[in-house]
């Protein structure tokens, strides 16, 4: 798996991660919702995993709607 | 069989309510947002769509505002437990449903002090009078938007100008009007809104919300604490919405229900449906006021009030009314006091009650015609004897 490709964003919430999943399908992004990756949190939720030249427009788009987001993490093996 | 029991819940629903469920239980079933496998996120999709399409309906900016909960009275005791505290002072009206009243009388014994402010006989509330009672420790007004005894609507866009000018949070219990008379939170500056999911919404029993402006949620303790599939690497509550005040597996079915409901209402357009339920009610009240013996209750304007009318045959109890309605004409009403005992108060038809018939969108004319007819025959056979 490339998982170089990507990054992932981490959500307070599963609201937050399916509002910004559903806005970013929208602007025809290649977002996908997976488990956090072990190693990024303890946290038992899902994160949103997005194409890493994506970056820009993803963090514009969480400014825009003010979502705060307990961060952003490339993917790593 | 004629369905006339809209106030307490919506008979048939839509078509795709019943899809959308059959399809949940079938096909999703998962629990949302415990687990990252898809049906679990699928399940979390769905209610996160009926969240927005709830904030779409009552112009909420952001949908995680909308908590979503088992019925409008949890909501309204989210608010009126986890709020209020002692030395607080609470300004409501005399037409309430008890799950305002109830909750407020239980905060009393806490400290809590309560004001009802006296509605007109028809149930119409002067809004001076709400203005009138605001002291220096008033933290919060609870108004029906619509009284379920009468249907009488409330002026909430005045109250929360008022509200908001003196600084005192403002709750409205839409149980009554969610759906079917429109409703937006910033232009009526409703700080608080409790809906029913069961009624005008369209939704299955067992689902409801409750809009919470941005801010006030610091001040408003949970009902419930427990698992929210967030956070889970805390023991303490978290404090961000919708998962401060959902704790607990949620009625994912039933808000699947609660989502195809309220796009219903969307597609239809509230003002369509407000129509159409003010036509029912205008030839239902008029219908009624031309028996002999009948007494119609509430405001005779059909623009102030949603579709509810309560009414008596004199010399006749209103469950003796009901039961000839029911095993003579297959018609289903509800006799009584409706929990709301000081709205009975305010009509003046404490202890006895009324006979209520709330029709909703699916009733044809027909229905109503064979209604009146029906009520005439009762009327008459009781001035015979």
């Amino acid at each position: 798996m490339e998982t170089e490709r990507y990054s992932v964003v981490l959500f307070h919430s599963m609201s937050n991660a399916l509002q910004v999943e559903k806005l970013l399908k929208g602007m025809g992004m290649a977002v996908k919702l997976i488990p956090v990756p072990r190693q990024l949190s303890s946290d038992c939720g899902i994160c949103l995993r997005f194409d890493r030249r994506d970056e820009p427009r993803v963090k514009a788009t969480l400014e825009k709607k003010g979502i705060e987001i307990q961060g952003i993490h490339p993917m790593s093996r | 069989m004629i369905y006339l029991d809209n106030a307490a819940t919506s008979w048939p629903k839509p078509e795709a309510v019943y899809r959308a469920m059959d399809h949940f239980m079938r096909h999703t079933g998962a629990n949302p947002g415990r687990s990252a496998h898809q049906p679990s996120i699928e399940a979390g999709r769905i209610i996160y769509e009926t969240r927005e399409s709830l904030a779409t309906l009552f112009g909420i900016g952001d949908p995680t505002r909308v908590v979503l909960t088992s019925n409008a009275t949890e909501a309204l005791n989210l608010v009126i437990k986890g709020l209020l505290q002692s030395g607080d002072h609470v300004i409501t009206s005399s037409v309430e449903h008890n799950s305002v009243m109830r909750p407020l009388r239980a905060a009393e014994k806490r400290g809590v002090e309560v004001t009802v402010v006296r509605c007109m006989p028809e149930g119409i509330l002067h809004p001076p009078h709400i203005e009138q009672a605001i002291r220096s420790n008033t933290r919060l007004i609870a108004l029906n938007h619509a009284s379920n005894v009468v249907g009488t609507l409330l002026p909430i866009a005045e109250v929360g100008l008022i509200a908001r000018q003196h600084g005192v949070l403002f709750l409205v219990d839409a149980a009554q009007t969610a759906g079917c008379y429109p409703i937006d939170v910033e232009a009526t500056s409703i700080d608080l809104l409790a809906f029913s999911g069961h009624k005008g919404l369209y939704g299955p029993q067992g689902t409801g919300g409750l809009y919470i402006r941005e801010g006030i949620e610091s001040s408003i303790e949970p009902l419930k604490y427990g698992g929210t599939g967030s956070r889970s690497e805390h023991e303490y509550q978290p404090d961000f919405l919708p998962d401060k005040y959902e704790s607990g597996t949620p009625n994912s079915v039933g808000l699947a229900g609660l989502g195809a409901g309220v796009r219903f209402v969307l597609e239809q357009g509230v003002p369509e449906i407000q129509e159409r339920e003010q036509e029912l009610i205008r030839f239902l009240t008029d219908g009624l006021r031309a028996i002999p013996d009948v007494t119609v209750y509430g405001d005779s304007d059909p623009q102030g009030r949603v579709a509810v009318v309560s009414f008596n045959i004199s010399g006749l109890t209103p469950s003796e009314v009901a039961m000839q309605l029911e095993e003579d004409h297959q018609i289903m009403c509800r006799p009584g006091l409706h929990c709301s005992p000081m709205g009975h108060k305010t009509l003046g038809t404490f202890p006895q009650g009324a006979v209520r018939l709330s029709p909703g969108y699916f009733n044809p004319n027909e229905d109503l015609e064979r209604t009146l007819k029906a009520v005439g025959k009762i009327a008459a056979a009781r001035a015979r004897c």
